[in-house]
């Protein structure tokens, strides 16, 4: 499926880009999430102090362009007045809910609290209504002659968000996930030390299911850094920690899920091991595959898939930017080694993830092949096919390979996210939102 | 300029050091590669006490990687052995820099006023007078202070305890708000930068994105195993009293 050429292989091309154009952007226009919605056209990106939905106008038979759909303010700035401290707006996760009726829901979240969106369409408007006029003025009851049926008008598209509900006070330190369960009632938020369970339509109660915080806090040596549900099983959920280690638990087992049925971990390999170790094997992300079969997690140089048959070691593992091992005390310095790049399924045979210089990566799990491409402006014209590209680790540089030292760490794509049905791509750089897409033939 | 692939000998590992010193000034032995990587973490620690809530899983990941170089430091004696080496001053300087967080809460305890930075200055320069002879036993001097401190943490109600903590903290931040960004040098400028330019590390800190000076220190390996002992789990203490100043402000 991937490739510069042959028949089957997909050929991404630049579709669009949306953001600044300039590298100098206000702090709270930051990209910090990306999101696809399931099984239906709409794509949201949430921006570091609101949100904002692009949906794609598709015509039957054309490649719709994706344009701003809706830009609203999920969470304010708030003041802890327990701890002095002020809690960011920064949108951290959005999760899609299935689609019910012709409202769209959608949970989002910053370090500490969770709201339920709901986003409604309204593209019709009553007119004729007998006792009012148009702009909603009462009439003169004297000037009412005849009786009509008011009858519904198109007007222009107007989107609405309005918050549903508002889940707040469960956490104390950072929500770092949220994980819609298949059950579509109940969903899970996981912190930097405890996951809760929560009924979407209760909000002045959750359930501990996860609690890792050591009776003294000076023995605490690993965080909780993902978590999610499993996609079939409503009692079965996975959460990944800073010691690259994955635990699935069943919430049949009891009411405190500290104990897990499952631990995936990967015996480490003593010639690599370095003081660098623990912090590359820090697990940024953890994704199930559309099956449930798989899980994916994503650590600082690589991609692990695992099946979940099979705890002490992955199936597949794929180096994102193993060039970047022999660099890591630099990343150390500079703060990069601490980056959470995310990752994403094609179904079951194509995971994506970021890297740094706004490349991005995919890897295909039947061909074995893999491609780096980047998300940049230059690159403008739509249809163009993207060239791969390739970093030279080390030793004589060739002609279009750039050298490990020429990456610009500061371009960072943490976020991807691949349209479920189509071809179609979504990559984050720092500020802006790229789309690319399949070249049709 | 440095040198990549340096793997550690564990036996003959002293002789190396000193054979390398001798040779090339400007190649650094991996002890002291690691005491500088010791130094930047406990720098970057000391940055996250300045924020207000800091990342927690990376203020544990970089706890955890202090604690794995002290423990291998502590396992080959270079923890208390380094004054052997010509580099014998930086080697308090670095008991000094862990012990400053503990030391305020210790004095707290027992009634003292809280030194804050300003005595961790004078604290310093009364070190550099000391010659490699005294530094040995101004070393275990150290070392039992801290073995004070953590007695003194089990009688403590614990809870009481961060409340000194959050105070000794608080006027830890105060004074380092009031003095220039230039200070935190200052604190490190008895550190022989031969080896390392500290500038391009406190600002690579902030927003480098290039590669930094260090790339020698990538080529780290560290034993498998680790053994405990006395002198080990108090300096864990240390870093475990490290980690609870970071989790609870």
């Amino acid at each position: 499926l991937l490739g510069a050429g042959g028949g089957n292989d997909i050929q991404w091309c630049f579709s669009q880009v949306k953001g600044a154009v300039d590298d100098d952007v206000a702090e709270d226009k930051l990209l910090s999430e990306l999101q696809y919605r399931k099984l239906k056209t709409g794509m949201r990106t949430a921006a570091k102090s609101g949100l904002s939905l692009s949906e794609n106008k598709t015509q039957s038979h054309s490649r719709g362009e994706y344009n701003v759909y809706s830009t609203f303010q999920s969470h304010e700035p708030e003041f802890d007045y327990l701890k002095s401290l002020e809690i960011e707006e920064k949108i951290n996760k959005i999760r899609w809910l299935p689609q019910k009726n012709a409202a769209q829901f959608l949970l989002s979240t910053n370090d500490k609290t969770i709201k339920l969106w709901k986003i409604s369409e309204r593209d019709k408007r009553p007119e004729g209504y007998n006792l009012k006029e148009e702009d909603g003025r009462y009439r003169d009851p004297t000037t009412v002659t005849t009786l009509r049926v008011p009858v519904f008008r198109p007007m222009d598209l107007m989107v609405e968000a309005s918050p549903r509900r508002i889940f707040a006070n469960a956490h104390t330190y950072h929500i770092n996930s949220i994980s819609i369960n298949s059950d579509y009632e109940t969903y899970l938020s996981a912190d930097d030390l405890r996951i809760n369970l929560w009924h979407l339509e209760i909000t002045d109660r959750s359930f501990n299911i996860v609690d890792i915080k050591p009776a003294n806090m000076e023995e605490l040596t690993e965080v909780i850094t993902a978590a999610e549900f499993h996609p079939n099983s409503c009692n079965t959920f996975v959460y990944s920690s800073s010691k690259g280690t994955i635990r699935l638990c069943d919430m049949r087992a009891s009411a405190l899920c500290d104990r897990h049925s499952k631990l995936f971990e990967e015996p480490e390999d003593p010639s690599n091991r370095s003081f660098f170790s623990e912090i590359i094997s820090s697990i940024s992300d953890v994704k199930f595959s559309h099956s449930g079969r798989y899980m994916m997690t994503r650590d600082y140089l690589s991609v692990k898939i695992w099946d979940l048959n099979m705890e002490n070691r992955p199936v597949e593992t794929y180096q994102v930017h193993e060039y970047l091992r022999s660099k890591l005390c630099s990343l150390y310095e500079n703060d990069c080694i601490f980056d959470k790049f995310e990752c994403c399924w094609n179904g079951s045979d194509i995971v994506m993830t970021g890297s740094y210089n706004n490349f991005f990566r995919m890897f295909d799990r039947n061909t074995k092949r893999d491609i780096t491409l980047e998300a940049s402006r230059e690159n403008n014209k739509p249809r163009t096919v993207l060239k791969p590209r390739k970093v030279c680790a080390s030793g004589k540089r060739k002609k279009d390979e750039i050298s490990v030292d020429s990456l610009d760490f500061n371009k960072k794509i943490l976020h991807t996210a691949w349209h479920p049905k189509e071809n179609i791509i979504a990559v984050a750089t720092t500020n802006n939102l790229y789309i690319f897409q399949d070249k049709m033939n | 300029m440095f040198v990549r692939g340096l793997k550690r000998k564990c036996i003959d590992g002293e002789e190396d050091i000193e054979g390398t010193l001798a040779g090339i000034k400007a190649i650094p032995s991996y002890n002291l590669q690691r005491q500088s990587l010791l130094d930047m973490s406990l720098v970057k620690l000391q940055l996250c006490h300045m924020l207000v809530e800091p990342n927690l899983c990376r203020s544990v990941l970089i706890a955890n990687t202090v604690r794995q170089i002290q423990e291998e430091m502590t396992q080959d004696g270079t923890w208390q052995m380094i004054n052997t080496q010509s580099t014998g001053q930086t080697s308090l300087d670095r008991l000094v820099s862990t012990d400053i967080l503990c030391r305020s809460s210790r004095e707290q305890a027992e009634g003292k006023q809280v030194p804050g930075y300003s005595n961790f200055n004078k604290d310093f320069e009364d070190d550099q007078t000391q010659d490699s002879s005294e530094t040995m036993s101004t070393a275990s001097s150290v070392q039992a202070p801290r073995n004070l401190q953590s007695n003194v943490w089990e009688m403590e109600n614990p809870q009481e305890n961060r409340g000194n903590f959050q105070k000794s903290l608080d006027q830890i931040f105060e004074t380092l708000e009031n003095k220039s960004p230039n200070s935190v040098e200052d604190l490190f400028s008895e550190v022989d930068n031969s080896y390392y330019d500290l500038d391009t590390m406190l600002t690579g800190m902030m927003s480098n994105t290039k590669m930094g000076h260090c790339d020698g220190l990538e080529t780290f390996s560290s034993p498998a195993t680790t053994t405990s002992n006395s002198n080990c789990k108090s300096d864990l203490n240390e870093l475990d009293h490290i980690v609870e100043i970071l989790v609870e402000s």
